[in-house]
C-alpha cells in the first residue's frame, strides 16, 4: 500500500515554503506578497500534519487546524490593508510604502 | 570648653553651604551678617578656647577632638580630628582674628559687588579649610585643608573673572602651587611607607626613634614636604605666583596672600619640626632659601610702581625671614614673625585697598601722592604698619620678631654669619621699600580726586590692626628689653627651643642698635630719595646699567622670563606638535570607524519590507549553518 | 498509492512555481487553488482526511474566495500585466533563489540522515483531533477564537472608507 517516507513529506513541506519564500523576496506586487505568504504557511501546517501522522498522532492535525485560523485571520486583515494601501498610492507596488525609514 | 572645637571651622563651613546654595536670594546686609558673623563667632569660641588653654592648661599640653573616623584603608586609617596645641592655637587666633577683621572690612569694601554673595561663600570656605588645616591632627586631614585653601586662593585670585588677565593669573598661582603640593604628597607617600600612618604625633614619634640624624630618607621626606611649603609660601624658586595673585580683591590678598595662607608653609615645618631636625641639610636649605627670598623680593619691591605688587613681594621677603628662622632653628621666632607679619601685612593691605578705592581702582603709586591729609586715619594706620613692616625700634612690633630671628641667625647653633647679614641687609632694603611707598603714596602733590571716602567697617578694622601692629611684639622681648618669654614658653611644649653658641647682652644689644640705626637709615634714604632729590632718583635710572638692573628687578629677577622658557615654552610647542598623537589617531579611529559603519549600515534602511524579509532569509540562513554545521 | 504521493507532491510544487511566476492575479490564484489541492491529497494519503477536507474549504474555498473578492474591487486591468512584467525582471531571481537553494541543501541536510521513518498507515480520525483539540488544546482554541475577532474587527475598521486617514502613513502625500 502507501509508503510514504517522512522525509519526503518534510521536504516537500520545505520546498513549498521556499518557494513561497522566494515569491515574497520577488515580486512586487503586495498582492502576489500576500499569496505567497498563503503559501508559506501551508507549507508549514503541512510539516506538522507529516509529522503528527508518522507518530499516529493528532497533535499535528490540531496545529493545522490552529494554522488555518490564524491564516483566515491575517489574510482577512491583510487584504484589507492591500484595499487601504490602494486607494491610497493608486498602485500595489510594496516598494512606494518606504515611508518608514524616515 | 575643649568640647566645642569642632565649632571652630564648622561655623565658616556651615556659612559658606549656606551662602553658595541659597547666597544669591539675600540682601547684602544678610549675607554679610552670615558671612562676617560666621567667622566673627569663630574668633569668639577660639579667644575662650585659648583663654582656657593657657589659663588651666590641660594635660600634655594638646587636646584632641575625634569626630568621626575618615575612613579606613589597611593601616591608613584618618579620623577626622582636631588636635589643639599652642602652635595650632597660635594660628586660629590669627586665622579667625585677622580673617574677622578682614571680613567685616570686606563688607563694605565688595559693597555692590555683582558676586557679593560669592565672595563671602568662597571667602568663608577659604576660613574653614585653613582651620581645618591647622587643627588637624594627621597629615591626610591637613592635605584636605592645604589643597582646600589652594582652591580658595584661586577662586579669589580669579574672582573677577570677566578681565582674562585676573583668570590667567588664577591658573597660574593654582599651576605653580600645584608643584609644590605634589611634592608634597609624595613626601607623605613616603612618610606613610616608612611608618604606616600619617598620625602626626605617633609619625614624629615614630621618626625620631628610628631614624638617625642625617638619615637619607629624612633628608629625602622632609625636601619634599619642605617642596610643598615652599609652593604654598611663595619661597625661591615657586615664589612667581604671587605678584600675580594681587589680581583678586585687596581683602583677598590681605587674608589669603598676606597674613593666612601663604604662611601654611611655615606652619607645616614648624609643624614637623622633628623630620626637619633629623636632616640638616635640609633645615640649611629652608634657611638658605629663606635668605635668598628675602633679599631677591626686597630687591623687587623696590622697583614696582603697583603698590600691592609692593605689598606681596615685601610679603615674600617677610615670609623668607620665617624659614630662614625655620632654618636656624628659631621656631617660635618664625611663628612670632608670622603672627605679627600677619597684623601688620594685614593691614598695610587693608590700607592700601582704601587708597585704591579712593583713588578709582588705580594701582599705581606715582599716580597717586598728597593722601595725607585727605585720608588721614588711613595715612596714620599705614605709617604704624609700614613702621611695623621696617621694624622701627622699639615701638613697633615688627621690631620685636625681625630682631629675634637675627638674633638668632647670629647667635644660634645653626646659624651663621651669612644668613645674618643677608638678613640685615634685607632689614635696610625693607625699610628702604616700605618707605619710599609712604612718601610716594602719602606725601606730595595731590594727582587726583579722591572718589570714595571710607566708611567705619573699613576704618574700624585698620585703627584695630594698627593697635595690634604696635602691641602685638610685646609678648616676647630680648634680653635688652625687659625679657618677656610669654610666647616662647607658650610655645615650648610643641616646639623645641633654640641652642644659643655665644650668649651676652653686650653683644646682643650692639646687634640691636645697628639693626635700628641701618632701619632709620633706609627711612631716611627713602626720605631723602623720594621727597627730597626726586631728580636723583631719575638720574640714577638714565645710567644704562642701573637701568637695566631695575628692569630686571621689575620683573622679579626675570624668574618668569625663566619659566617660560624652561616649562611653558615647551610645553606649549609639545602640545602643538602633539595635536594629532597616537591616542588621539585611535580614538578619532573608532568614531571614523563607527561612522563609517553607521553610514553603511544606514543604507540597509531603505524601508522596502522585501529588503527586510531578504534579513530575515540571510539571518536564517546564518543561524542555521552555525547550528547544523559547527 | 506511494506513487499518488510523489504524483501530488511534484504536482504542488510545479503549481506553486506558477503561482509566483504569474504576471496576472487571477491566474496565479488559480495555480495557487491546484496547489492546495494537491497538499489536499497527500493529506488523504497520510491518514489526515479532516484536514484535508478542511485544506479544500477552508483555504481553497474561503479565503480563496477572500483573494478573488480583492481582485475584483481593485479592478486590475491589462496595464497591471504589462507593469509586473517590468517589475519581475529576470536578475531579481537570482539572489533569493540562490540563497532559497542554499537553505533547501541544509534542509536536505537535515532532515535525511535523521529519521528514516515511514509514516504508518493508520488513519487519524476527525474524532480523536476533536478530542485533543477540546480537551489539550482548549487554550489554544479559546486564544484562536480571540484572533478571529480581532481579525474581523481589524478587517472591518480597515476596510472601512473613512474620510481622515487611519495614520499618517496613509496621509495624502503633497504631489511634487
Amino acid at each position: 500500500m502507501t509508503v510514504v517516507p517522512m522525509e519526503t513529506g518534510l521536504l516537500l513541506a520545505g520546498i513549498l515554503f521556499l518557494l513561497g519564500l522566494v515569491g515574497v523576496l520577488v515580486r512586487r506586487n503586495v498582492i502576489f506578497m500576500l499569496m505567497s505568504i498563503e503559501i508559506m504557511l501551508n507549507a508549514a501546517g503541512l510539516a506538522f500534519v507529516i509529522a503528527g501522522a508518522s507518530w499516529g498522532q493528532a497533535d499535528g492535525q490540531v496545529m493545522f487546524i490552529f494554522i488555518l485560523t490564524m491564516a483566515a485571520a491575517e489574510v482577512s486583515v491583510g487584504l484589507a490593508l492591500i484595499l487601504q494601501f490602494y486607494r491610497q498610492f493608486k498602485t500595489l507596488d510594496a516598494d512606494v510604502a518606504s515611508q518608514m525609514r524616515e | 570648653m575643649f568640647g566645642t572645637i569642632w565649632i571652630i571651622p564648622f561655623l565658616p563651613l556651615l556659612s559658606f553651604l549656606i551662602l553658595a546654595i541659597t547666597g544669591k536670594r539675600w540682601s547684602e546686609k544678610t549675607v554679610s551678617i552670615l558671612g562676617v558673623g560666621s567667622v566673627g563667632i569663630s574668633a569668639l569660641f577660639t579667644v575662650l578656647i585659648g583663654i582656657q588653654f593657657l589659663t588651666n592648661p590641660p594635660p600634655g599640653h594638646f587636646v584632641v577632638q575625634t569626630l568621626w573616623s575618615w575612613m579606613e584603608v589597611g593601616s591608613l586609617t584618618p579620623a577626622i580630628a582636631f588636635h589643639l596645641d599652642a602652635l595650632s592655637l597660635v594660628f586660629c587666633f590669627v586665622v579667625t582674628f585677622v580673617g574677622f577683621i578682614i571680613h567685616l572690612y570686606s563688607s563694605e569694601f565688595m559693597e555692590e559687588d555683582e558676586g557679593f554673595s560669592r565672595f563671602f561663600a568662597y571667602m568663608n570656605l577659604f576660613v574653614g579649610s585653613m582651620l581645618i588645616l591647622v587643627l588637624a591632627d594627621n597629615l591626610v586631614l591637613l592635605y584636605l585643608g592645604w589643597e582646600g585653601v589652594g582652591l580658595c586662593s584661586y577662586l579669589l585670585i580669579g574672582f573677577w573673572y570677566k578681565d582674562p588677565q585676573n583668570g590667567y593669573a588664577a591658573r597660574k598661582a593654582f599651576v605653580v602651587t600645584r608643584v609644590g603640593d605634589t611634592a608634597m604628597a609624595i613626601g607623605l607617600f613616603l612618610l606613610f611607607t616608612s611608618f604606616g600612618t600619617l598620625h602626626i604625633d605617633t609619625l614624629l614619634d615614630a621618626a625620631s626613634q628610628n631614624w638617625a640624624t642625617g638619615t637619607t630618607m629624612a633628608v629625602l621626606a622632609s625636601a619634599l614636604l619642605l617642596g610643598g611649603a615652599v609652593g604654598k609660601s611663595a619661597q625661591l624658586p615657586l615664589q612667581t605666583w604671587l605678584p600675580d595673585a594681587m589680581a583678586g580683591p585687596t581683602p583677598v590678598s590681605a587674608l589669603i596672600h598676606a597674613a593666612t595662607m601663604v604662611t601654611a608653609g611655615v606652619y607645616l615645618i614648624a609643624r614637623t619640626n622633628v623630620i626637619f631636625m633629623l636632616a640638616p641639610a635640609t633645615q640649611l636649605a629652608v634657611a638658605i632659601i629663606g635668605a635668598a627670598t628675602l633679599l631677591i623680593a626686597g630687591f623687587a619691591a623696590l622697583t614696582q610702581v603697583d603698590i600691592k605688587r609692593v605689598l606681596a613681594y615685601s610679603t615674600i621677603s617677610q615670609i623668607g625671614y620665617m624659614f630662614l628662622a625655620l632654618g636656624v632653628g628659631a621656631w617660635s621666632a618664625a611663628i612670632l614673625h608670622f603672627m605679627t607679619h600677619a597684623f601688620f601685612k594685614a593691614l598695610l593691605f587693608l590700607a592700601a585697598g582704601v587708597v585704591i578705592l579712593a583713588m578709582h581702582h588705580e594701582h599705581n603709586m606715582f599716580k597717586m601722592g598728597g593722601l595725607r591729609k585727605e585720608l588721614p586715619i588711613t595715612f596714620w594706620t599705614f605709617l604704624i604698619g609700614s613702621a611695623s613692616l621696617a621694624a622701627l625700634p622699639i615701638v613697633t612690633a615688627g621690631f620685636y620678631s625681625k630682631d629675634l630671628i637675627l638674633w638668632y641667625a647670629w647667635a644660634g647653633e645653626q646659624g651663621n654669619f651669612w644668613l645674618w647679614l643677608a638678613g640685615f641687609a634685607g632689614a635696610f632694603i625693607t625699610a628702604i621699600y616700605t618707605f619710599r611707598m609712604v612718601f610716594v603714596t602719602f606725601y606730595g602733590k595731590r594727582k587726583s580726586e579722591i572718589s570714595h571716602k571710607p566708611g567705619k567697617r573699613m576704618l574700624i578694622p585698620l585703627v584695630i590692626l594698627a593697635v595690634f601692629s604696635i602691641i602685638g611684639g610685646l609678648v616676647e622681648t630680648p634680653h635688652t628689653l625687659g625679657h618677656i618669654q610669654l610666647f616662647s614658653k607658650m610655645l615650648e611644649n610643641v616646639l623645641p627651643s633654640t641652642g644659643i653658641l655665644h650668649s651676652g647682652i653686650s653683644e646682643e644689644l650692639i646687634l640691636q642698635i645697628v639693626t635700628a640705626l641701618l632701619a632709620l637709615l633706609g627711612i631716611y634714604l627713602a626720605y631723602y630719595l623720594w621727597l627730597k632729590k626726586f631728580s636723583l632718583v631719575q638720574k640714577i635710572t638714565q645710567v644704562k646699567l642701573l637701568a637695566t638692573s631695575q628692569r630686571f628687578f621689575f620683573s622679579g629677577w626675570g624668574f618668569d622670563w625663566l619659566y617660560d622658557r624652561l616649562f611653558v615654552f615647551p610645553a606649549v610647542w609639545l602640545a602643538r606638535i602633539n595635536r594629532r598623537d597616537f591616542i588621539d589617531l585611535f580614538y578619532d579611529g573608532i568614531a571614523d570607524a563607527n561612522r563609517y559603519f553607521h553610514q553603511e549600515l544606514r543604507k540597509t534602511q531603505s524601508g522596502q519590507i522585501r529588503w527586510y524579509a531578504l534579513g530575515i532569509l540571510i539571518g536564517a540562513l546564518i543561524t542555521l549553518t552555525i547550528v547544523v554545521f559547527i | 498509492m506511494t506513487i499518488l504521493f510523489y504524483i501530488a507532491g511534484v504536482i504542488a510544487i510545479l503549481s506553486t512555481i506558477m503561482v509566483i511566476t504569474r504576471l496576472n492575479a487571477v491566474h496565479a490564484l488559480l495555480y495557487l487553488i491546484v496547489s492546495l489541492l494537491s497538499v489536499s491529497v497527500i493529506f488523504f494519503l497520510v491518514g489526515a482526511p479532516f484536514i484535508g477536507i478542511l485544506e479544500i474549504i477552508v483555504y481553497a474555498g474561503a479565503i480563496m474566495v477572500l483573494f478573488i473578492f480583492i481582485i475584483m474591487m481593485l479592478n486590475l486591468g491589462k496595464e497591471s500585466e504589462e507593469q509586473e512584467k517590468r517589475w519581475l525582471e529576470r536578475k531579481m531571481w537570482f539572489g533569493p533563489g540562490i540563497l532559497a537553494a542554499i537553505l533547501l541543501i541544509e534542509f536536505i541536510y537535515i532532515i535525511f540522515p535523521g529519521f528514516q521513518k515511514n509514516i504508518p498507515e493508520s488513519t487519524v480520525y476527525p474524532r480523536e483531533v476533536g478530542l485533543s483539540l477540546f480537551s489539550t488544546y482548549l487554550l489554544g482554541v479559546e486564544l484562536a477564537a480571540f484572533l478571529l475577532l480581532a481579525g474581523i474587527i481589524g478587517a472591518y475598521h480597515l476596510g472601512h472608507r473613512s474620510r481622515k486617514p487611519l495614520h499618517r502613513f496613509f496621509e495624502e502625500r503633497n504631489p511634487k
